[in-house]
């Protein structure tokens, strides 16, 4: 297996991210500063430090924002000896040290991987994928989960996740607010204050499918195909990721309720499937199940 | 003239660059089995050392089945005995096919089959036992790896220079796959 290319490809794609991002928030900068200090200048120089110095926690730390925002709990070998002999005997397979393991105690069944590099990645699966899935499906999911974390597909996503993700969810709170907030007469009061949340909402309200579309840019769909083939080939035994997705498929609960639009795009299903509109479709970024089924199953 | 000598060097430069690259992954290829071929012998001693604590349980409960421990010692002290990776794992076997007798007949021991300590090792067993296979698995796929290096070209010919040999493959038995399949 060469996943050199994939890893070079990642590895280009981290640098964009963090040149984009630094983009967006100094433009931001320069928007509140014109607006807040009148000096467009001084906001993008704290807005560039500020760039920075989030890159730097995103990276060092993103995997355990989002492991917190799943609510996900480490688990030692005693709390399941029979998941971490599965999970240390896939590590190698695909020669790469053992992932931290942690459990989402959640009903429906779904996994995601997260980490810097595959010497600091965790896996996370639900207590309700751990409880209903056989030893063959369980080693699917996690050798789909493995080949995320040794081609660095974890790092992309995790950096998508808590960097533009932010954006996300920052005009979603923003724009709703301001959708819904009771408008108390055109008080003079608040004059500046409302003027500058005005201005932010609005950045962000153009901003955010712009970097809901480059989300889906920077993650495509086939990086589920691949993990999907490439897990297959550590197996050596497709159907059991086949039955997997089929059993996910199946499943009448399908919503992870931790999940939400930033950290959808982790999970080896869309975790949000059950919720509709056109926000939740703009950001799927699964391809269908079904033909990811058909896929495994012609293998 | 200086024209034609910037050429020389140039081309000669990219040729110098291409042998170091070749090179460098042939080694790193060459590594990767070797990591992958210890972790086979990782695991194989991991699983010896479960051994006596396995006896040390089962002990007490089982009275009648002295040859069933006796063959259990023997193949762990064959593998801890160490050498060449094929007689151990041919050791490895006689210990599968021991433990297997073994947990058929703790059946026959309702105390034995709740005891935790008991339930542990069992899952730690039949766990290290798919880490063998997995290990197995791993090594050959990293001697496949390797050989597609040395066996296309322009590699083939910078292998060839410094001597990187090829490595053998591990026959995986129909009963060691069926190991790694096992449903419990």
């Amino acid at each position: 297996m060469n996943f050199y290319k994939e890893i070079q490809s990642n590895q280009r794609k981290t640098y964009i991210l963090l040149v984009f991002f630094s983009l967006i928030v100094i433009l931001l900068g320069a928007v509140i500063g014109m607006l807040f200090i009148g000096s467009y200048l001084f906001g993008m120089v704290i807005a560039f430090i500020i760039a920075i110095l989030y890159s730097f926690l995103a990276y060092q730390s993103g995997d355990s924002m989002i492991l917190g925002s799943a609510r996900a709990k480490e688990l030692k070998k005693e709390d399941d000896p029979y998941l971490f002999n599965l999970v240390e005997g896939l590590a190698i397979s695909a020669q790469i040290p053992k992932p931290k393991i942690y459990l989402i105690n959640e009903e429906s069944m779904n996994a995601f991987a997260t980490g810097k590099d595959p010497k600091h990645a965790s896996i996370a699966v639900t207590s309700g994928l751990r409880k209903r899935m056989n030893r063959l499906e369980l080693e699917g999911v996690i050798s789909h989960e493995m080949s995320h974390i040794k081609n660095y597909d974890i790092r992309v996503m995790m950096l998508v996740t808590v960097l533009l993700g932010v954006v996300v969810l920052l005009s979603d709170i923003i724009f709703r607010s301001f959708i819904w907030a009771p408008r108390n007469g055109r008080s003079e009061s608040k004059g500046q204050g409302a003027l500058i949340f005005l201005a932010i909402a609005i950045v962000l309200a153009i901003l955010a499918p712009i970097v809901a579309q480059l989300m889906r840019l920077a993650i495509s769909r086939k990086r589920e195909y691949l993990a999907d083939a490439t897990g297959a080939k550590l197996t050596h035994y497709p159907k059991g990721l086949a039955d997997a997705l089929e059993k996910i498929k199946n499943d009448h609960d399908v919503t992870v309720d931790t999940a939400n639009k930033a950290t959808a795009h982790l999970y080896i299903e869309n975790p949000l499937r059950e919720k509709k509109g056109f926000m939740v479709k703009l950001f799927s970024t699964h391809p269908d199940i079904n033909d990811r089924i058909k896929k495994l199953r012609l293998m | 003239m200086a024209d034609v000598l910037t050429v020389i060097i140039i081309t000669l430069g990219a040729i110098i660059l291409g042998i170091i690259l070749i090179y460098n992954s042939l080694i790193r290829l060459r590594n990767i089995a070797d990591t992958s071929w210890a972790q086979i012998d990782v695991q194989l001693k991991r699983r010896a050392d479960l051994i006596p604590n396995l006896i040390n349980t089962v002990k007490g409960y089982m009275k009648h089945e002295k040859q069933t421990l006796t063959e259990l010692t023997k193949a762990r002290t064959d593998i801890m005995k160490g050498g060449d990776i094929n007689k151990k794992l041919a050791a490895s076997d006689q210990l599968t096919s021991a433990l297997k007798t073994l947990f058929a007949v703790s059946e026959n021991y309702p105390d034995l089959k709740a005891n935790q300590n008991f339930m542990m090792l069992q899952e730690e067993l039949s766990g290290t036992e798919s880490k063998i296979a997995y290990a197995r698995q791993a090594y050959n796929d990293s001697v496949l790896d390797l050989h597609n290096k040395l066996q296309t070209f322009p590699s083939n010919v910078i292998a060839n220079l410094f001597g990187f040999k090829a490595k053998e493959y591990f026959k995986i038995t129909e009963s060691d796959k069926k190991n790694v399949k096992v449903d419990f």
